[in-house]
């Protein structure tokens, strides 16, 4: 059977969610074929072999982590001369699509990215994507050179599909502008212990009628009695409420979870364009007019000073 | 020496109209107006205080795009840019990134660059890799997605803010710079900017002027096919509750019926 490249995004080996989601995608085009880069690949391996990858190809360098992103394409355009895959899929993260987006040009390739769906086709991958802030759904291939894709987390559900996940050196070298752009440092994000806001199942966001940065806390207390990840509108960002990473919308993360809780946002086409794929959306507004109602499943018109406390203490005491 | 900034900015559909696909399925231009990408204004914004810091310098801005675009031109000329490139030809209607990475790298090399500086994404295909593209297709490093930018001594430097971490760059120029919407207020044109913005020089070019095939670009050109486009259909109302004080455990109820708790 034909084999797709799946570029692996982890951190020292722990593999992350997306790239185990593009495995299950994978495998309706092809056998996967994962490239891990940098450091941890003897822990990648064996989750990677779990989820359906027949190999898996590393390389670890300095280089990696000392310049941003042209050292992995070198490594993943080395990959891609190895294997001479059907397609190559990376998770739509930031360095995932500027990597996908270099190695498509580099092979004469057309690139898609953002899918939210990936399927078989008669002429190769056919990919999904939700465009105009959600309005459309398209359905797009590539039609020249082997497809270059990226798929954005939450777009398939994980499936264990034990293969034999061979580990493989791959031989890497580096070009000239590999080391063109140096990391001169690099300080880790502290963590919150929430789940990642792209990956998470539930996403609670908090917008302007939080009003101000000490109440964020209401928020976060009802996003970890559900497990969820805290989000925040632009105006919430903007007045410096919540930091940057939080922002869900056109600028920031865009984010399409199981379930979406707006509370004090008015749901501008902005904030609209970064969530409206979440698949049960529910929110909280003083405002009965606020366009946020129409995409609404469920709506309650309040103060969510009230409302939110309230709902927190019951899924507190309904989960026991 | 003048250093050269070229800033790459896109004319886009406006986002809060009702924006389309027409019949070929590239973007229905004419149903809904135009103006400069939100996220481009940044990077205008950046190139004014680089220019602000260094001996000399000069700020071209780019666009390719039809006669319209033109419009996001003298938005940016207004704000402060010197002089401005406007690539229009019939045969891109339909271009994809790959055709206007092309078309955008051939056009910063005839103008002669030491930066050039775009927008994270365009607000309409949203896709922000272009400026990774345009390195790669002209050679020179990325210093991309920066929340803060500043060049010294032929040396471009940058805060790169991402999920995991916080990421100091640095690279030497000529370099391609992509700025984030967080890497500071773009500046409001002024009545004197919007003036002097007319007087500003708008050269038009075609694809002759950069020697690019018209094969290489346009719909038919493109690397990438739209093979259908249909419109979300609209949620169905869902359940709106006023909250009388038991808005909180009605909502919870909905969430248990739903199996989220």
């Amino acid at each position: 059977m034909a084999e797709v490249l799946v570029y692996v995004d982890h951190v020292d080996g722990a593999v992350r969610k997306p790239t185990l989601e593009l495995l299950t995608l994978a495998r309706r085009i092809g056998d996967p074929v994962a490239v891990h880069l940098g450091a941890g690949a003897d822990a990648a391996a064996g989750v990677l072999a779990e989820h359906g990858a027949v190999k898996v190809l590393t390389a670890d360098a300095p280089e990696f982590a000392d310049y941003l992103v042209v050292p992995k394409v070198d490594a993943v355009a080395a990959a891609y001369q190895a294997v001479s895959p059907v397609a190559v899929l990376f998770p739509s993260s930031a360095e995932g699509k500027e990597i996908a987006a270099r190695l498509a040009v580099r092979i004469g390739s057309g690139l898609i990215t953002d899918a939210v769906d990936l399927e078989a086709g008669d002429e190769g991958p056919v990919a999904t994507q939700s465009v105009f802030a959600a309005a459309f759904t398209t359905r797009s291939t590539v039609t020249k050179g082997t497809p270059v894709i990226t798929v954005k987390p939450n777009s398939a559900a994980v499936e264990a599909a034990p293969a034999a996940g061979a580990v493989e050196q791959l031989e890497v070298s580096f070009g000239e502008l590999a080391t063109g752009t140096k990391v001169v440092s690099r300080t880790p994000r502290e963590s919150t212990g929430r789940p990642e806001l792209t990956e998470a199942a539930i996403v609670v966001s908090g917008g302007r009628g939080v009003n101000g940065a000490e109440n964020f806390p209401v928020i976060e207390a009802l996003a970890d009695s559900l497990g969820a990840a805290v989000g925040a509108s632009r105006a919430a960002v903007d007045a410096g409420w919540y930091p940057h990473t939080a922002q869900v919308g056109q600028t920031g993360k865009s984010v399409s979870p199981q379930l979406y809780i707006a509370a004090g946002i008015s749901g501008a086409i902005q904030h609209r364009a970064g969530m409206q794929t979440s698949k049960t959306i529910v929110a909280i507004n003083k405002d009965a007019e606020a366009p946020i109602f129409e995409l609404v499943d469920y709506g309650v018109v309040g103060d969510l000073f009230d409302v939110v406390p309230q709902l927190t203490e019951e899924v507190k005491a309904r989960k026991g | 020496m003048s250093l050269r900034i070229v800033v790459c900015v896109k004319y886009v559909p406006d986002a809060t109209g009702d924006r389309h696909f027409a019949e070929d399925l590239t973007v229905d231009r004419d149903d809904v107006d135009g103006l400069l990408s939100e996220l481009d204004e940044y990077a205008v914004e950046q190139a004014l205080q680089i220019a602000d810091e260094a001996d000399e310098a000069e700020i071209t801005v780019l666009t390719v795009g039809p006669e319209d675009a033109k419009d996001a031109l003298r938005k940016a000329l207004s704000m402060g840019a010197d002089k401005a490139v406007h690539v229009e030809d019939d045969d891109l209607h339909g271009t994809d990134v790959m055709g206007t990475s092309l078309v955008l790298a051939k056009a910063v090399e005839k103008i002669g660059y030491d930066l050039v500086i775009c927008g994270m994404a365009s607000t309409d295909g949203n896709m922000g890799v272009l400026p990774a593209i345009l390195a790669e297709r002209l050679g020179v490093p990325q210093v991309t997605l920066l929340s803060e930018v500043s060049v010294e001594d032929g040396r471009v430097t940058g805060r790169r803010d991402g999920d995991t971490a916080s990421e100091q760059l640095e690279a030497a120029l000529p370099a391609v710079v992509s700025v984030t919407d967080q890497s500071g207020e773009a500046r409001y044109p002024s009545f004197k900017g919007i003036m002097a913005a007319k007087k500003k020089p708008v050269e038009s070019w075609d694809l002759e002027d950069l020697e690019i095939d018209a094969d290489a670009v346009g719909l038919e050109g493109a690397w990438t096919k739209v093979e259908d486009a249909k419109e979300r259909p609209a949620r169905t109302a869902g359940t709106i509750v006023k909250d009388e004080g038991e808005g909180g455990k009605q909502l919870a109820e909905f969430l248990a019926g739903q199996k989220f708790i």
